[in-house]
């Protein structure tokens, strides 16, 4: 499993490079993705599933990342805004916009990083907010909305 | 048959703790704008606080009664059909409690025996309808009805939407979106956007619309929230942006406070100005700056305002 140091400073190269081949770029940035949710779900004491939703591994690790936990669906649109890139980036590589996708995909995957990396410091972040679990209540499996 | 834009005419206002403090220019604002669309607002009478995030994180049931209460007011002794909370906490408030009070006896016991110790009626499930102030803009004038309106224009603004966490989650107390034409999504909400866009601005591609801005940890960690609000600032700008376009007062304080504390703190100063929807929308309208509040904001958006022809 990447370090998270390690996807951060890969995040920070695809941000600064945003061109080059979109198709391999648009793959990594995925990938990070993943990785960052493997961090998540690995901290909860549970294997990083393999299985994908809708094609994409990221979003059944989103998913995975949500059980018993529904304030980390705070950060759904953002996966899925990471898979909506890619698959814009990935059928048309040669688009006059891809250099700005690849930008704007490094940015969403750096929020997740950021989103992700900060609820494992403070685990509430999130809870107080779209998605509150009463701080008296014990944690029971709740559905992912 | 009574249309949305009939309904949505006269409305019970519910601003709010939020709107009568630190986003004033929003309660500004969205009074202003109600007035120069012709909308009427009606001040729920002597509102309570909407459980917020506190006491909803201590006892939801106690939230779900307080939302219940401004209900029952405006139902039982104001007898309008429409609440309109422009604020996405208490509008997000309101919707659960809506969606508790059908769907969960547990909460109807609890909000009828603390209704009746407190004296008033007990509000039932679909007694009103909750909005939000995009709502009620867009059902009640719409796109076409507010070009009608117009004395000026954006003018080509380049503006990033940012719509926040609680105005669209969880789904599920949302039941009137995501139906299709005409109707708010809750993963690509677009009514922001479609407004602002009738009203001159040339709306960017912003893939962080509903991203968490770490609201209520500003306080808490607020090196978290000011990382995550900068992102949000960063990508804004590297989408083109010029302005963020806000609808929750929690956003809208995170978003400029911590762009003060990006510049102090991390050395990262980003320039993207940052004003409620219905600040921009009145200045479209032909308001003043100090008629919409831009004084009440932290950050000084004047200059630029005045600078692109728009204040």
């Amino acid at each position: 499993m990447k370090s998270l140091a390690e996807i951060e400073r890969r995040l920070d190269a695809l941000e600064a490079a945003a061109s080059g081949s979109g198709t391999v770029a648009a793959a990594e940035l995925v990938e990070l993705g993943e990785a960052v949710l493997e961090h998540w779900v690995s901290a909860k004491g549970l294997a990083p599933t393999q299985e994908t939703r809708e094609g994409f591994r990221l979003l059944a690790l989103h998913r995975q990342g949500c059980t018993d936990d529904p304030s980390f669906n705070a950060c759904r649109e953002t996966c899925r805004e990471l898979a909506y890139h890619h698959n814009l980036v990935t059928s048309d590589p040669q688009h006059p916009a891809t250099p700005q996708r690849l930008l704007m995909m490094a940015m969403v995957a750096r929020h997740l990083f950021l989103f992700v990396t900060g609820k494992m410091q403070v685990a509430a972040l999130g809870d107080f907010c779209c998605a509150s679990r009463p701080i008296r209540q014990q944690a029971e499996p709740q559905e992912i909305d | 048959m009574t249309t949305a834009k009939d309904k949505y005419q006269k409305v019970a206002y519910y601003p709010g703790c939020a709107l009568e403090g630190t986003a004033h220019a929003y309660n500004r604002s969205t009074q202003q704008v109600g007035k120069a669309l012709g909308l009427d607002l009606v001040e729920v009478k002597n509102w309570n606080c909407c459980g917020a995030m506190e006491v909803k994180n201590i006892d939801p049931k106690l939230q779900t009664y307080l939302s219940s209460r401004v209900m029952a007011i405006a139902a039982s002794e104001m007898k309008m059909d429409v609440v309109m909370a422009p604020c996405n906490g208490c509008y997000h408030n309101l919707k659960k409690a809506e969606y508790d009070l059908a769907h969960d006896p547990a909460s109807v016991e609890v909000v009828d025996r603390l209704s009746q110790k407190a004296g008033h009626a007990t509000y039932q499930a679909g007694q009103v309808e909750t909005i939000h102030a995009l709502d009620w803009i867009m059902h009640g004038i719409g796109e076409a009805g507010l070009k009608q309106r117009l004395k000026g224009s954006l003018q080509g603004l380049k503006v990033a939407n940012y719509y926040g966490c609680m105005y669209t989650r969880p789904r599920h107390i949302f039941p009137e979106k995501d139906k299709g034409p005409g109707t708010e999504s809750t993963s690509k909400p677009h009514f922001m956007d479609d407004l602002l866009g009738a009203a001159g601005a040339v709306n960017v591609e912003f893939p962080l619309k509903t991203a968490c801005c770490g609201g209520a940890h500003t306080l808490s960690d607020s090196d978290t929230s000011t990382k995550l609000v900068l992102n949000i600032l960063r990508t804004a700008e590297a989408a083109g942006a010029e302005v963020i376009a806000t609808e929750c007062p929690t956003c809208h304080s995170g978003l400029e406070m911590h762009q003060v504390r990006a510049e102090k703190k991390f050395n990262q100063p980003t320039k993207v100005k940052i004003l409620y929807f219905t600040q921009l929308l009145g200045l479209a309208l032909g308001l003043s700056p100090r008629q919409v509040g831009v004084h009440e904001n932290i950050s000084d958006s004047l200059g630029f305002l005045r600078e692109k022809g728009i204040a």
